[in-house]
């Protein structure tokens, strides 16, 4: 059974009871990507100690498809009643609306913003034969041989889609970018050398940095991370403009009461300040340094300055380049 | 050698605890379960199950989820076998001549040797990855874009040889599958093709949608309308193990389809999948009557499992060695892994030793328990086919209809299945079959995507496929396998115009 239907079964046992404390019966936590990916265990480790908090178990249901698009849809049409949040990230409430013309929600009027979970840093990685050895040289043989260079990455509107689409156009590169589905396929191309370069999530990356079968040029983050102290920051390199996160935040849809809203929000603080949960996200490389997009008001802020970034990176650049150049 | 001793010695004191035994188990029988269910897939029932393992140490949980992932491998020839329905896609083959020797009272025999020859693949498959992990791992790399559009298309090859009757006809079939495969999303821009609107069709066809209703509901209107094969199935129960002489018929498909299983299982890129296609395809072409495929030969059963089940095993190699999951439920293997704090990748094998160890030991445990589960259900199995058609009909309806269901939760799944089903049953009533067309369904994802990789990477340019050494020798037997296998047919064609 799945876990909507057995929410659903416990609604319906339920009937119209007046309105007992919040919360009452399980929460969905809708994540829009496939179980196993970064979000999905971000959503996770975050939900499980909010159900601690909170007293009643966080259900996580995975409604992947169409760039995570479709699972924040059904979000935005849920009941407004704090029974069911989402984990967006910073392709569904961010980049989203440049990518999918015919988009059925807005990323900052169709809900209230609980709080940012965790945010994972960007890498700029690249096959281990790359002629370059820091990222100052990186930067400058990509800007020389863009032509001739493949970059990967997981689809249209995929994280590493848009991160690479903003380096790109920093640097003012235009490479083949190859599609793969999903960042497995793309890394094991990366390893073998088929393709060049590409910009993902330090979660999926960190094992191979390690073994040294791919390299990290730069992290697009303002200090080091403690999940890979030698690979320096885009700032150290020489291109501070490049500074983007994968960020994760929890998101009810609009309407949602306040107070039902405040006990969301504070179960989300109360996780992030708890040692264990704490170790198990910077364990994994992610990024819990920016504590104003932990609140309400700071991810509305977040939301809307994201929108407006990618909304401009990608339809003056990345979307007008054409995925293969026409022979 | 002594090394490979000590870390098999590591694994199996990890993997024999019994909490761990206990797990394995479980994984399996869960496993069985939803692969003789059509539709329930190991990847639906991995992410259901994957809260239930957060409270299991992290070996505890990967060895459970990994029963349930070659459990359901096993699970799906039950029901290819016994009501031609493939649960798997790589159990498609295994309906072609599984089904016709259940037809002819000998299901215990066939699922006695897809029991039996499983068992043997995935004990070779089990020391291949003990043994050879980290020198295979360069073979996975040495495949391309290039190399998988070449594999794929060589595959395609084997459809004319998948072929019962016309191979014009079947031919025909796998470009239906190849046009099929092309619905829904383009990967490189996000545009939807031959959705029609349809908001259910824009992530495509769902391979479950077309096995059910190519298969199943198919099969049972095919069944309905034949007066006389109503009784043949359950006229004769047969003996539930295979004889002597069939075993003997059996062991070498059964060692050559665990080779052929087995490298391409390695294939990061789902090579797994072309497995048995590439088994039954090897032994029709070698066996000393063709003709009897397609009709009942036990081979056509023992090398295509065998296959499947060494394939589904050494598909683990580039997830252990690489950390890269090769297909979907690899891919959830990974986040299994990262939610219990351990991120796979190359260094696993050192700094997770008894993990890693301890999973490998496991595979020869679950494939042990898979054969001790399933000898017993044998009988049970067959008994099922004793049922009044009357009463196994709509119950097969019924359990494809919650089994499409379930995979998206959506009503519109369903009822793109009975429109399948109305084409799938014309096209058998004119002769054409089913199997080379979700052969080309499969397939075809692969190719295109592979395709416009390896062209992306080429700037355009085609000679990239015979440049490549990997991918022109790929081209190259695919080009043999199409000659040897069309050849005898338009002799036999010509023989026909003389004899007139």
């Amino acid at each position: 059974m799945r876990p909507s239907v057995f929410v659903f079964a416990v609604v319906l046992a339920l009937p119209l009871q007046g309105r007992a404390a919040y919360p009452d019966r399980p929460i969905t936590m809708i994540v829009p990507f496939a179980a196993g990916g970064p979000t999905d265990v971000v959503a996770r480790i975050v939900g499980e100690s909010m159900s601690r908090t909170l007293g009643q178990q966080i259900v996580v249901e995975n409604v992947a498809g169409a760039g995570g698009t479709t699972g924040v849809t059904r979000a935005a049409q849920a009941t407004a009643d704090g029974y069911t949040i989402v984990m967006g990230h910073m392709g569904t409430h961010g980049a989203a609306p440049a990518v999918y013309p015919d988009l059925k929600y807005d990323p900052a009027k169709s809900f209230a913003p609980i709080g940012m979970a965790a945010g994972t840093p960007i890498l700029v990685v690249a096959k281990k034969s790359f002629p370059a050895k820091d990222f100052k040289e990186f930067v400058a043989y990509v800007k020389a041989n863009s032509e001739k260079l493949n970059e990967a990455h997981a689809g249209v509107g995929s994280v590493s889609f848009t991160t690479c689409a903003l380096f790109n156009s920093l640097v003012g590169a235009k490479p083949t970018r190859v599609v793969y589905r999903g960042t497995g396929p793309a890394l094991n191309d990366l390893v073998s050398g088929q393709v060049d370069y590409m910009c993902d999530q330090i979660v999926n990356l960190v094992p191979q940095i390690q073994a040294g079968s791919i390299r990290a040029y730069a992290i697009a983050l303002p200090q080091r991370s403690s999940a890979l102290p030698d690979v320096p920051t885009t700032k150290e390199g020489g291109l501070p403009e490049y500074q983007v996160s994968a960020w994760n935040a929890l998101f009810a849809p609009k309407g949602t009461p306040p107070d039902v809203l405040k006990k969301l929000s504070g179960a989300l603080t109360k996780a992030l300040a708890d040692e264990g949960t704490r170790k198990r996200l910077l364990d994994l490389g992610a990024d819990l340094s920016d504590k104003a997009a932990q609140t309400p008001e700071g991810l509305a802020k977040l939301v809307d300055s994201e929108v407006a970034r990618w909304n401009k990176v990608l339809k003056t650049v990345a979307m007008k380049e054409p995925a293969q150049p026409p022979k | 050698m002594s090394e490979l001793l000590g870390h098999l010695s590591l694994g199996f004191s990890v993997a024999f605890t019994l909490s761990n035994l206990g797990l394995c188990f479980v994984g399996c029988l869960v496993g069985t379960l939803i692969g003789v269910l059509p539709g329930i897939g190991p990847i639906a029932t991995i992410t259901m199950l994957l809260p239930v393992t957060f409270g299991l140490p992290p070996i505890g949980a990967l060895i459970m989820l990994a029963g349930i992932y070659y459990g359901a491998q096993y699970g799906g020839s039950t029901t290819a076998i016994l009501v031609n329905i493939p649960g798997e896609v790589t159990s498609v083959v295994t309906t072609i001549d599984g089904h016709q020797m259940a037809r002819q009272g000998r299901a215990g025999a066939a699922l006695g040797i897809a029991a039996i020859g499983s068992f043997f693949a995935g004990t070779v498959a089990t020391l291949t990855i003990a043994a050879l992990a980290v020198p295979l791992t360069k073979v996975a790399l040495l495949f391309g874009p290039a190399e998988y559009a070449s594999l794929m298309t060589a595959g395609l090859a084997f459809a004319v040889v998948l072929a019962r009757g016309s191979i014009a006809k079947s031919i025909a079939m796998v470009f239906l599958g190849l046009l099929l495969s092309t619905v829904g999303q383009d990967l490189e821009t996000g545009a939807d093709r031959m959705s029609f609107g349809v908001s259910s069709l824009s992530d495509g066809f769902d391979f479950a949608v077309l096995a059910m209703g190519l298969f199943g509901f198919a099969e049972v209107m095919r069944n309905l309308t034949v007066e006389q094969a109503r009784d043949v199935v359950h006229a004769r129960i047969g003996r539930l193990l295979p004889t002597g002489a069939e075993f003997r018929q059996s062991a070498g498909p059964i060692a050559r389809g665990t080779l052929l299983g087995a490298i391409l299982g390695i294939l990061p890129g789902n090579g797994a999948v072309l497995g048995p296609f590439a088994s039954y395809a090897l032994e029709k072409k070698i066996g000393r009557d063709p003709k009897r495929f397609g009709r009942g030969a036990i081979e056509g059963v023992a090398g295509p499992e065998a296959a499947n089940n060494a394939g589904a095993q050494t598909s683990f190699i580039p997830l252990l060695t690489l950390g890269i999951p090769p297909n979907a439920v690899m891919a959830l293997m990974v986040g299994a892994m990262t939610i219990h704090g351990i991120v796979p990748g190359p260094l696993v094998m050192t700094r997770n030793a008894s993990l890693f160890w301890g999973v490998i030991a496991s595979m020869w445990l679950g494939n042990l328990m898979l054969l001790v589960i399933n000898l017993p259900l044998i009988g049970l199995w067959v008994r099922l086919l004793k049922v009044p058609y009357r009463l196994l009909y709509p119950a097969i309806v019924i359990v494809c209809c919650v089994g499409i269901y379930s995979v998206n939760n959506s009503p519109g799944d369903v009822a793109l299945t009975a429109v399948v089903a109305l084409l799938g049953y014309a096209a058998s009533r004119l002769g054409f079959e089913s199997a080379p067309l979700l052969l080309g369904f499969v397939l075809g994802r692969l190719l295109e995507e592979n395709l416009r990789r390896a062209l992306a990477i080429s700037r355009g340019d085609l000679s990239i496929f015979v440049h490549r050494p990997v991918s022109a020798w790929l081209l190259f037997t695919g080009l043999v396998v199409l000659v040897v296998a069309v050849l005898p047919s338009i002799r036999s064609r010509r023989e026909e115009v003389f004899v007139e």
